[in-house]
């Protein structure tokens, strides 16, 4: 019996949509899934507390692998902090995309937070860059021996560019870590996959654990109907993103909208970021979606007429616009400063695409706050209206079962959600996969119990020789085989018994059973024989059976005599002995005689 | 283990391995050398082609000469070009399992395999592969079904009458299996029935045996096979490359303790090299074009070109051809180019650190940004419009048999002031210029091949170890050109074993152990 166990580290993944950061043990081998920063704190509490990991001893020697799912800052943005300022040496495993986007993200928040904020104890702009230069880039499905017996693998994820989900295998075991992932191809990306890989374990986001969302259409539909109106009666659309992955989604949303409705009103992108974000889309458009890798090379999806770039003084100028910017849970930057000045106008509307974590102002004005206190004290009055649509690219209820039934794991364990949602969800698994389902909370260890099977070599001449005795194989029957395990220089071999003497230098001993059966026949011992004989001929037709030139019977290699009885000559005593190995066989047999002879035989 | 091999070319292979219990064929390489014997399918009327005399036996008889024309001394196929299948007749080909396709060109003969034989199977393959492999089928069959031409000539083939014909028709092996070229259906048929598949990863068949694919180094997503049970491990190399080109690097570690390596697709110009041959080529062409003349470099859409443009990005400026224009026609040219820059993870780290910028990987974007490389479907439309000469036209077919190419030996022939320069080295350059002889424009033989070469095979022989080496017949003996030359052949110990078109090999391999599970109950 062995076991993996699964740690949530501080007030991270486990039941909090905050961060995500888990260190998963499994026969041995230590792994740290994501690395994710708490957006809404700006102290200590941003980072996961490492020291849960490891109180005395470096990280390095501890782990023996960092796996990253993407790039969204509550899944890497503690990387840095990780690798350069707590200090970790060893390899961290993400997809090209990703290895390319995140030092961008990363370096984007850090000027918000050091440069405009003025904070310091925050990594620099080295940090990230050296940080970087550990990281190994992987290929979907591609099998990454991290060393001789760990090894993973990437799956598509679908939520964001070069999202994945990882497979972590030891030997017979395995976990796999689903990161974020989204199971309904939308404009821009497709569906998550993975095959039935039959893991151990399935570590599962549950953002929408109790969602059912309706069809992707009706929220489109939806979406573009409210800034139609807004921009109809001429007010202004704020919609915060972050500038990889919805933001491209709804651009693309938008730009056809506007050319088929012919619409004038300005429609900008916030941020440098812009351009460059779509450059990287058109560069990796292998991991977008079916239809716009297939149509790239006559239109490419991410080369948008309609949207232009966004410049601070635009904020002033009358009349209706749209415009998207940075970032998406309106906790700093662009989007923040847009937002204070569109907030107090009632024609205005602010839409939020996605999910807020507590704390920022996103999640305050989501929960209906409508007097926000600023820094400095300052009041701030939300009469613009304030829209929620749910374009994040989780996988929902459905979703996650989905995933399940795809992957048939013999464990499930949520992570990132909230704990009332996931109980449901919880119950739901159980009682349709009836696989066990964990959640734990923060800080809380899981262990579970797994069953792997034993890996042994078979020598062939053994194999090829027991396959080939008796019947031809049969798929739907068991079969017996006979063979020694062999546990030598930390390996097992199954081979035949006589090559195992051999090795070990043993002399072989005998184990035979005898059993007297007894049988009335008035007849003389040969001709009792011979009806003996007869018999087992016609019941088993399948084997060898044989009549010895001394009087024995032979069935394969068990051996029947019939002798008078020395008292009563009407009783013949059939003696029959076979070997241990003949068990079955002899068993039957004799069972078979107890019987006694058909009567109609001559 | 038995070893099928389906062709004899080295660098077009196609072979099937029996590994326990599953049928998996090796690449499926389409020889095209076979279009050599033909006449070239001119894009417009060539009044010289169509004037051609028939040809007449030494008899006189002349029942021969609508079939067979003659040019300068030799003898061509009048009639649409046909190409050389894999033997189809060694094995049951329906009873293939799966079909493992190393890099794209060796995939041309897909569609005859997929769709004739009543394959049933899985093809794998990168998509780097597919893609591009799609785009050189697309473009085969654009270039031979914009021209159709009624003849379709078959007498010749009969054996007793093509004893009687001059080399090199009357040696040409099989020719009553040569077929015409597919169709877009039956290449789109089978395109659908390759699996995509990424650099190492292993893919499990039937339970039995684990196929992976690793880089290779010659060309974007091109790959080697380890094929492998437990006990056993058979590699497979084809079309290998340890030059630092575009392409991600070789993976050379994984194909150590194999029983038995395959090796194919070497290098079909060991002599020459490929650093020296590139500079050749740009100083022969900026040559011509001082000189006044045009610049012809017949070439296949991908692979090579996206090199030589790379080339000729830094050297253009320092050599004052900033105003030349750099014309690319093929029906596939734009998205050969697009493509190009979309498979960040499967190229160089160079290229792939400029991806993460994001900058496009290949300099061929700012080439087409700035105007000096301008690219066609055809020669016809915009192209007749914007053409000023002196230029230089990358183009297909490099057999000079069709595309449009065959439309510019026709137009700069005549001049010596034009210059075709051969880069690829699949055919020979003078046999594929013979249908156009006499000839008064320069003619440079520059064939870039990248694959290994004899020096480096050793050198990778000595570091991965097969117990086994297994290799087509042509590599165990010195070229018959330079039958001094043994340094061009293999030497490895014990001597490899060779194979040739038709032969069944049974490859030598011992195995004494299988692995099996116990359950953790019965231990």
């Amino acid at each position: 019996m062995s076991y993996l166990s699964v740690l949530g580290l501080g007030a991270g993944a486990g039941q909090d949509v905050g961060r995500s950061c888990i260190l998963v043990s499994i026969a041995g081998k230590n792994v740290m899934l994501d690395c994710g920063m708490h957006m809404g704190y700006n102290d200590d509490r941003r980072f996961p507390d490492f020291s849960y990991i490891t109180q005395n001893g470096r990280l390095t020697d501890f782990l023996d692998c960092v796996i990253i799912s993407h790039f969204h800052l509550d899944h890497c943005g503690a990387l840095p902090y990780f690798s350069e300022m707590v200090g970790y040496d060893g390899p961290i495993y993400m997809t090209h995309p990703t290895k390319a986007i995140c030092p961008i993200l990363l370096e984007d928040y850090r000027k918000i937070t050091v440069d405009k904020k003025g904070e310091t104890n925050f990594f620099t702009s080295q940090m990230i860059k050296d940080c970087m230069k550990k990281v190994v880039a992987v290929h979907l499905h591609q099998t990454v021996q991290v060393d001789e017996e760990l090894e993973i693998k990437a799956y598509y994820a679908g939520h964001v560019l070069g999202a994945a989900m990882f497979q972590i295998k030891v030997g017979c075991e395995s976990v796999v870590y689903t990161g974020d992932y989204n199971m309904t191809p939308d404009r821009h990306l497709g569906a998550a996959w993975v095959d039935k890989c039959r893991p151990d374990l399935l570590i599962t986001e549950s953002t929408y654990a109790t969602t059912i969302r309706d069809s992707k259409r009706c929220r489109e539909r939806d979406f573009l109907k409210k800034v139609h109106e807004t921009v109809e009666r001429g007010g202004k659309v704020l919609i915060p993103v972050f500038a990889l992955g919805r933001a491209q989604e709804l651009c693309i949303l938008l730009e056809t909208f506007w050319e088929r409705m012919n619409l004038k009103a300005p429609i900008y992108f916030s941020t440098g970021l812009t351009e460059k974000a779509n450059h990287y889309y058109k560069l990796f458009i292998t991991w977008t979606n079916q239809k716009i890798r297939k149509t790239f090379v006559q239109r490419n999806m991410f080369e948008f007429k309609h949207i232009k770039a966004f410049d601070r003084a635009f904020a002033d100028n009358p009349g209706p616009m749209v415009v998207f910017a940075t970032p998406g849970m309106l906790h700093a930057g662009q989007s923040l400063q847009i937002f204070r000045k569109w907030a107090g106008n009632e024609k205005n509307m602010v839409i939020m695409p996605g999910y807020c974590v507590q704390g920022t102002v996103g999640h305050k004005i989501l929960s209906g706050q409508r007097k926000l206190e600023m820094e400095g004290r300052q009041i701030l009055e939300v009469k613009m209206q304030v829209e929620y649509m749910s374009f994040s690219a989780h996988a929902d209820a459905k979703g996650i079962m989905q995933l399940i039934r795809q992957a048939e794991p013999r464990n499930v364990l949520l992570v990132h959600g909230e704990a009332k949602k996931m109980e449901f969800l919880k119950q739901k698994i159980e009682q349709e996969f009836h696989v066990n389902c964990y959640m734990p909370a923060n800080g809380e260890t899981t262990t579970i119990f797994t069953n792997p099977s034993i890996p042994v070599d078979i020598s062939l001449g053994l194999l090829k020789r027991e396959t080939a005795i008796g019947l031809v194989p049969d798929v739907k029957k068991p079969k017996l085989m006979h063979g020694t395990l062999l546990m030598k220089d930390n390996s097992f071999r199954l081979v035949s018994p006589e090559q195992a003497l051999k090795e070990l230098g043993l002399t072989e001993h005998q184990l035979r059973f005898t059993c007297r059966v007894h049988i009335q026949d008035p007849r003389k011992e040969h001709e009792t024989v011979l009806r003996v004989y007869n018999h087992l001929k016609g019941v088993l037709k399948d084997y060898s059976v044989q009549h010895l030139p001394d009087g024995s019977i032979t069935v394969e290699s068990i051996l029947i005599q019939a002798t008078a009885h020395s008292e009563d000559q009407g009783t013949k005593v059939l003696l029959v002995s076979w070997t241990y190995q003949d068990e079955e066989l002899g068993s039957y047999l004799t069972a078979l005689l107890k019987k006694g002879l058909p009567q109609s035989s001559t | 283990l038995f070893q099928y091999c389906l062709s004899g070319h080295p660098t077009l292979p196609c072979n099937v391995l029996k590994f326990k219990s599953t049928t998996i064929m090796l690449d499926c390489g389409l020889d095209m050398t076979s279009t050599l014997n033909f006449l070239p399918l001119p894009l417009v009327q060539s009044p010289r082609l169509s004037r051609l005399p028939g040809w007449v036996l030494k008899d006189g008889s002349t029942f021969l000469d609508k079939e067979l024309k003659e040019c300068s001394g030799h003898v061509f196929v009048d009639s649409v070009p046909e190409f050389c299948l894999p033997e189809t007749e060694l094995l049951d080909l329906s009873t293939v399992d799966v079909i493992l396709i190393s890099n794209y060109h060796c995939m041309m003969a897909l569609p005859y395999i997929t769709e004739y034989t009543g394959f049933t199977g899985t093809v794998y393959a990168t998509e780097p592969t597919v893609q591009i492999g799609r785009l050189l089928m697309e473009e085969l069959v654009n270039s031979i079904e914009r021209v159709p031409k009624a003849q379709s000539a078959s007498m010749w083939k009969n054996k007793e009458v093509q004893r009687l014909l001059p080399a090199p028709l009357k040696d040409a092996v099989e020719v009553s299996m040569w077929r015409k070229c597919y169709t877009m259906p039956e290449v789109n048929a089978a395109l659908s029935k390759i699996q995509l598949v990424g650099y190492s990863q292993k893919i499990e068949l039937f339970g039995a045996v684990q196929v992976t694919p690793l880089s290779s180094g010659y060309a974007l997503g091109s790959s080697n096979w380890i094929i492998q049970s437990h006990y056993e491990k058979v590699s497979y190399v084809s079309g290998s490359s340890l030059l630092t080109t575009h392409p991600q690097p070789m993976d050379q570690a994984s194909l150590k303790n194999s029983d038995v390596l395959i090796l194919t697709g070497l290098t079909q110009i060991p002599t020459a090299n490929p650093d020296g041959m590139v500079g050749e080529f740009c100083s022969n062409l900026a040559m011509t074009v001082r000189n006044g003349g045009n610049v012809l470099v017949p070439c296949y859409p991908s692979g090579v070109i996206y090199d030589l443009l790379e080339c000729l990005y830094q050297y253009i400026d320092s050599a004052g051809l900033s105003n030349v224009p750099f014309y690319f026609i093929s029906p596939v040219a734009n998205s050969s180019l697009e493509f190009s820059q979309i498979f960040a993870e499967w190229l160089c780290h160079n290229k792939q650190t400029k991806v993460y910028l994001p900058e496009p990987p290949f300099p061929h974007a700012e080439l087409i940004q700035t105007n000096k490389l301008k690219h066609y479907p055809s020669i016809h439309g915009d192209f007749s419009n914007d053409f000023k000469q002196p230029c230089v036209v990358f183009t297909g077919h490099p057999s000079l048999r069709f595309g449009d190419v065959v439309h510019f030996m026709e137009l700069w022939g005549k001049s010596s002031l034009n210059t075709v320069i051969f880069t690829e080295p699949d055919f020979s350059y003078l046999d594929a210029l013979a249908p156009y002889q006499p000839l008064a424009m320069k003619c440079v033989y520059c064939p870039i091949d990248t694959r290994l070469n004899f020096i480096q095979v050793s050198k990778l022989l000595k570091e991965v170890q097969p117990l086994h080496v297994v290799c087509p017949e042509q590599y165990t003996q010195p070229p018959p050109t330079q039958s001094h030359r043994t340094d061009l052949m293999i030497d490895c110990q014990p001597p490899p074993m060779s194979y040739r078109r038709a032969e069944v090999l049974t490859l030598p391999y011992k195995r004494r152990y299988e692995k099996i599970e116990i359950m953790p109950d019965v231990s």
